[in-house]
């Protein structure tokens, strides 16, 4: 088992309490950023450490940080987005529902670094038990002296609070967040202005995951470079892992990037391989929006290189034969599972999703869950493979936000490596109503 | 996002009215937004309506919220209708909200909401004779690992089988929280 930097005490009776936290060493980043250092150097730090965002796209921390615009006299705001809705991700919940301290700490710290004298926490609103827990742990550092007016003595005020939202996966995009926290319906805003310098009620705003800024803790506690030297090139540190589907242990883990794929799936420490003793046949290792790989494509890159758990090699082959690290929601599927129906059944979850502002997401994403629907039921033919595909190429980069892609992306990486089944829904129609097609074959050439 | 309606002829006959406590609570909330933007509280308020008012949001009770804040109703009601979470009609006294995306059906969600339809006899979006449950589906909840799941007001139930299932209903008839 690697090192862990956040999750290092989620076993520890009582860890949700101040008390307990602190023996454990909590709130020493706070202590030695805001006794000790500037905020210029808590965001040196933080470059220095290489930590790139956990919520999905992977962009350095610092540099967004560097991003802040900073007129004079206008507040600033640190966001933490705790939406966590991207399907296959429970990571953010496990580190707020097991150690809501670490978190708390790394807002101080972070919002410390940018001159944030507020933050919020946004959670989706499913998770108000978690809430609860947030708020019980904000009032003990008030209570503690690390949240409010000067704390520590070193003139630095902070207030933090938390905000639930009312169910809508949208809402995780930054913009979409920050409408919703303005109390508005959740329509992500067109860019620019970027955040950075139209954020929230129009102020600099920076929108960091939950991990991310839990992150920062051991960053300052330990030293940027300290932390860099974890990992493997740009992907550097720990990175929570949130496993599930036919798994012998689903759940969530803390891993060392760089392990490689064949470990973390099949390794004793970590989900312990298939479960029933079946075949792997496919992986979602991001989240739902991020391309589907066919099982020789998961723990080999198209090369024949070990596939690892890093930014670089989960992406290695592009869209052709690589995928992606997103959100860290690692979905494993085993042999007797029907690609198409899975296709289906996200398809139908982003048009579910889609806010509806920009007509190719809006009416793409339900034309593309109706035909899937076809397919899926043995009413489908083979131009509707096809049709897939060129709804898709409307939806690709004529959006406003990202969720037209991370629609439309899974269902071509599907139809790449699994048309042979796609096919079989057409061609076997009863057939296919009755068992599933079964493990694909490798292709002779991949790429 | 799906859009609901909320039917016109289901009100409230009072008017809803926060007490002076839940009143106190809303006044913190303001409180943690600058001055001028007491708006961004709406969707907590939102749901605190929806539990004080009888588990949905009628009419009545967007108007009253819309007080609350000193804003139009219209602006109440465009939120309102665009987070899922909200019920704009009567529920049973128990919603089941059963997770049906891919890593929840890869470990059977399918046949648990079918199992918990047949049992009470509903069907998806259906509340049961008796007014105790109300069956739905939702979308990813965050517990993908410990699959198939509900939630049931704040509670999670994870793991579930028939089994379990006839447990946890079992016990919210009896009037019990399962846990
Ligand atoms: C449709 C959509 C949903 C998203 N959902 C989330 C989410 O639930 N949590 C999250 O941290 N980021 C989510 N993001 C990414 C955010 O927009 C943003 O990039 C992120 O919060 C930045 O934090 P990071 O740099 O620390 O990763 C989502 C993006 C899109 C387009
Ligand atoms: S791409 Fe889809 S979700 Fe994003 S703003 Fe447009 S309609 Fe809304
Ligand atoms: S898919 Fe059901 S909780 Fe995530």
């Amino acid at each position: 088992m690697g090192r862990r930097l956040l999750l290092e005490h989620d076993n520890v009776a009582g860890i949700e309490t101040f008390d307990v936290y602190r023996k454990n060493g909590g709130y020493r980043s706070v202590e030695k950023a805001l006794k000790s250092m500037s905020p210029e150097l808590v965001l040196e730090e933080v470059q220095k450490s290489g930590l790139r965002g956990r919520g999905g796209a992977g962009f350095p921390t610092g540099m967004k940080w560097s991003f802040l615009a900073k007129p004079e006299g206008v507040p600033r705001y640190l966001l933490c987005n705790a939406d966590e809705s991207e399907p296959g991700t429970f990571k953010d919940r496990y580190l707020m529902e097991k150690i809501p301290h670490l978190l708390i700490e790394g807002m101080i710290v972070s919002s410390f670094a940018l001159g944030a004298n507020q933050s919020y926490i946004y959670i989706r609103g499913e998770y108000m038990w978690i809430l609860d827990i947030l708020e019980k742990a904000i009032a003990e550092a008030y209570d503690k002296g690390f949240l409010g007016k000067n704390i520590l003595g070193s003139g630095f005020d902070h207030d933090l609070s938390v905000a639930p939202g009312g169910g809508a996966y949208i809402c995780g995009e930054e913009t979409a967040l920050i409408e919703s926290l303005e109390g508005k319906r959740g329509n992500p805003r067109m860019k620019p202005p970027f955040p950075a310098v139209k954020g929230l009620y129009g102020c600099p705003t920076v929108v960091n995951n939950v991990e991310s800024i839990a992150a920062v803790v051991p960053i300052i506690n330990d030293g940027g470079e300290e932390y860099a030297k974890i990992g493997l090139g740009k992907s550097t540190g720990t990175k929570l892992i949130s496993a599930c589907g036919n798994l012998v242990r689903p759940g969530v883990y803390e891993i060392e990037m760089g392990i490689t794929v064949e470990e973390f799936i099949y390794g004793d420490d970590y989900c312990r391989g298939i479960a029933n003793g079946k075949k792997l046949k496919a992986c979602v290792p991001g989240g739902s929006s991020v391309p589907i790989l066919p099982h020789y494509l998961v723990t080999k890159t198209a090369a024949g290189e070990d596939r690892l758990m890093t930014y670089e090699s989960l992406a290695d082959g592009g869209f052709a034969s690589g995928s992606m690290l997103g959100s860290g929601g690692f979905i494993v599927f085993d042999e007797d599972q029907c690609i198409v129906r899975n296709t289906w059944n996200f398809a139908r979850f982003y048009a579910h999703e889609s806010c509806g502002q920009c007509s190719p997401c809006r009416e793409g994403t339900g034309w593309m869950e109706k035909v899937l629907h076809r397919l899926e039921h043995g009413q489908g033919n083979l131009r509707d493979i096809d049709l897939l595909a060129e709804i898709n190429k409307k939806i690709e980069g004529n959006t406003i936000c990202p969720l037209g892609d991370a629609a439309a992306w899974p269902v071509a990486a599907a139809i790449r490596h699994f048309r042979d089944e796609f096919e079989w829904h057409v061609n076997e129609r009863e057939e296919s109503q009755k068992r599933n097609y079964g493990l694909i074959r490798e292709p002779q050439s991949i790429a | 996002m799906s859009s609901s309606h909320t039917d016109l002829s289901k009100r409230h006959s009072e008017k809803p009215v926060f007490s002076a406590e839940k009143m106190a609570e809303v006044q913190v909330l303001f409180a943690q937004y600058p001055e001028g933007k007491s708006k961004s509280a709406i969707i907590r308020v939102l749901h605190m309506a929806e539990e004080e008012f009888g588990g949905w949001l009628s009419i009545e009770t967007m108007d009253y919220v819309a007080e609350v804040f000193n804003i139009q109703p219209i602006e109440v009601y465009e939120v309102a209708t665009f987070y899922t979470m909200f019920n704009l009609e009567p529920t049973g006294k128990y919603v089941f909200e059963v997770c049906r995306t891919g890593p929840c059906m890869l470990l059977g969600s399918d046949s648990i909401i079918d199992y918990i339809g047949t049992k009470l006899d509903i069907k998806v979006g259906e509340t049961s004779a008796d007014g105790m449950f109300t069956l739905k589906t939702s979308e990813c909840l965050g517990a993908c690992g410990y699959a198939p799941m509900l939630q049931c007001g704040k509670k999670y139930h994870e793991h579930l089988t028939k089994e379990r299932v006839d447990e946890i209903i079992t016990a919210y008839r009896a009037g019990q929280t399962p846990n």
